[in-house]
């Protein structure tokens, strides 16, 4: 849900902060078949995912970096929700998806930091394919 | 600690946000404008538009004589004898008029000094001059309480200095250089060096001088000062703007043009091409004389003194850092909360009505020095109570609050 008038202090639910000062998925990963880096142009806050891919599927993911609560809680919870889904899964995932699984109303000046983590994971996904289509 | 001014003033200061009373803190960023300014520009639109310098008619005539005395106005207001005065769309614009027009005067290993104290408007354009030119851009440190330092600028100044480009009042942490000496002094070191100054804050906290500090050019923004958006100035000393080459070609700025070439006119007229901006000159001229009345020594005092106490208070809150002085910080209080996101704090203290800015505030070089990426800002004027910084203070006990609970 987007809304011009939403007091910023409706984003900060518990578990917003939760995710944000203990960020699931919080590091790198061993054998990663893929990465990414992306940069909020808002701050220059920059979230780096990792994705490992066995038979179509994320068996594991990590992300490092996100500054602000709502990109890292957004990058926590967002990792959670994919590991373990198909590549083809997660392609259908829209930005309405990532912000039901935040649950919480944002301020249009803070949706770059919502989708953050999103486009990046998106990004890595193209990335990875690229790489799998050239190679065979 | 009562505004300085009459609050009723500026119209704004009325508006709810979220529900609450505005508590306007991102002076350093842009300032209101009182309602005398406002009904200035509106009075301009409803009886004098026109495009000026080129028409015959009577409405273009007043438009041109109030533009007219608007130079005049600043020039007296800045204390200008021997600069022109140039009206641009801001600071940035003035300053990218002087370095354009440095290109021809520079050669391969040539020397450019900036502080590391500059925000970006004063330090990408050198950066980029000192590129194409092949030049050196040379940056010089601040001394450990983030001044100008004589002793180090001595060292910094070489043989081939050619510019010398410096903040007067630093936009991040308040602290004012004194620039007179420094301009004497660079110039002691070789007159044809070039001195630029950028008094984008400086002009809204202290009476400027542009005659006594020396400089040969220096840049300022109208809006930072109690006026709109979208007016500028640069003051360059006559006998160097003589020949310069203008950043922007078009109408107006020239003298005569044929297919074949075209010469320029006159400083300040070649540095204005195309159709300017008559209201906001206007408007600019309307808010120095409400900073007349109100007098700059008492504009610097009263931010310096509701800087002090936001300081005061703010340090009481446990987790606040705050980079800029206690004193001498012009109410531009730089800060960080341990453990919190500039961008969380803005964003919950604007559910409380207060606005402050966050991020590098085009300062990147200074926040790298600062050893931080960005940092919130509370920025105090003339309007501003101490009742503003017991908001801010309460409104960032808040934010500490609602962060602990997610630590727990």
């Amino acid at each position: 849900m987007i809304d011009p008038d939403i007091p910023a202090e409706s984003m900060y639910r518990e578990h917003i902060l939760d995710h944000y000062t203990h960020p699931r998925n919080y590091g790198e990963i061993k054998n990663a078949s893929t990465a990414f880096s992306g940069r909020n142009p808002l701050c220059g806050d920059e979230v780096k995912i990792e994705l490992k891919i066995e038979k179509g599927r994320i068996v594991d993911v990590g992300f490092v970096g996100g500054g602000c609560a709502i990109s890292k809680a957004s990058a926590s919870l967002i990792t959670e929700g994919i590991k373990g889904k198909t590549i083809e899964e997660v392609k259908k995932m829209k930005k309405e998806d990532v912000l039901k699984l935040l649950e919480i109303p944002i301020s249009p000046v803070r949706l770059k930091c919502a989708l953050l983590s999103f486009k990046v994971l998106e990004n890595a996904i193209t990335a990875y394919e690229k790489k799998r289509d050239e190679h065979g | 600690m009562k505004a300085l001014v009459e609050i009723s003033d500026f119209p704004i200061l009325g508006r709810k946000i979220h529900g609450k009373r505005l508590v306007y803190l991102d002076n350093a960023a842009t300032t209101q404008l009182p309602v005398q300014v406002i009904s200035a520009i509106d009075t301009f639109y409803k009886k004098h538009n026109a495009s000026i310098n080129r028409g015959i008619y009577l409405l273009s005539q007043e438009a041109t004589e109030s533009y007219v005395q608007a130079k005049e106005k600043v020039a007296a207001f800045f204390h200008a004898i021997e600069h022109d005065v140039v009206f641009t769309k801001n600071a940035t614009e003035a300053l990218n008029i002087v370095s354009h027009a440095c290109e021809g005067r520079l050669k391969k290993g040539d020397e450019i000094l900036v502080s590391s104290v500059e925000h970006h408007a004063n330090f990408v354009p050198w950066q980029v001059l000192a590129k194409k030119r092949s030049a050196k851009l040379v940056i010089l440190p601040l001394s450990a309480e983030n001044k100008i330092d004589h002793s180090l600028l001595k060292k910094f100044l070489s043989k081939k200095t050619r510019i010398v480009a410096l903040s007067h009042m630093s936009n991040v942490l308040g602290i004012e250089n004194p620039l007179a000496d420094t301009i004497r002094l660079v110039k002691e070191t070789d007159p044809s060096i070039l001195t630029v100054i950028d008094a984008c804050q400086s002009a809204a906290h202290i009476p400027i001088d542009v005659q006594g500090l020396g400089a040969d050019f220096l840049a300022l923004s109208s809006h930072k000062m109690l006026a709109p958006s979208g007016i500028g100035v640069l003051f360059g000393r006559k006998d160097i703007v003589v020949d310069f080459e203008p950043l922007l070609y078009g109408g107006d700025m020239i003298d005569k043009v044929t297919d074949a070439e075209t010469t320029f006119a006159e400083s300040p007229r070649r540095f204005e091409a195309g159709t300017q901006n008559p209201a906001g000159a206007h408007a600019f001229a309307e808010a120095l004389s409400y900073l007349d009345k109100v007098g700059m020594d008492n504009v610097h005092a009263h931010c310096e003194q509701l800087g002090t106490l936001a300081y005061d208070l703010l340090v009481k809150i446990p987790g606040i850092e705050v980079y800029s002085p206690r004193i001498g910080n012009n109410g531009i209080l730089s800060f960080n909360m341990r453990g919190v996101h500039p961008h969380d704090v803005a964003s919950l203290l604007d559910s409380d009505g207060v606005a402050i800015r966050a991020g590098h505030h085009c300062a990147m070089p200074l926040m790298s020095r600062l050893g931080i990426s960005f940092s919130c800002r509370a920025s105090f004027y003339i309007y501003n109570t101490s009742d503003d910084a017991k908001a801010l203070y309460t409104a960032l006990m808040k934010v500490r609050d609602i962060f602990k609970k997610g630590d727990s």
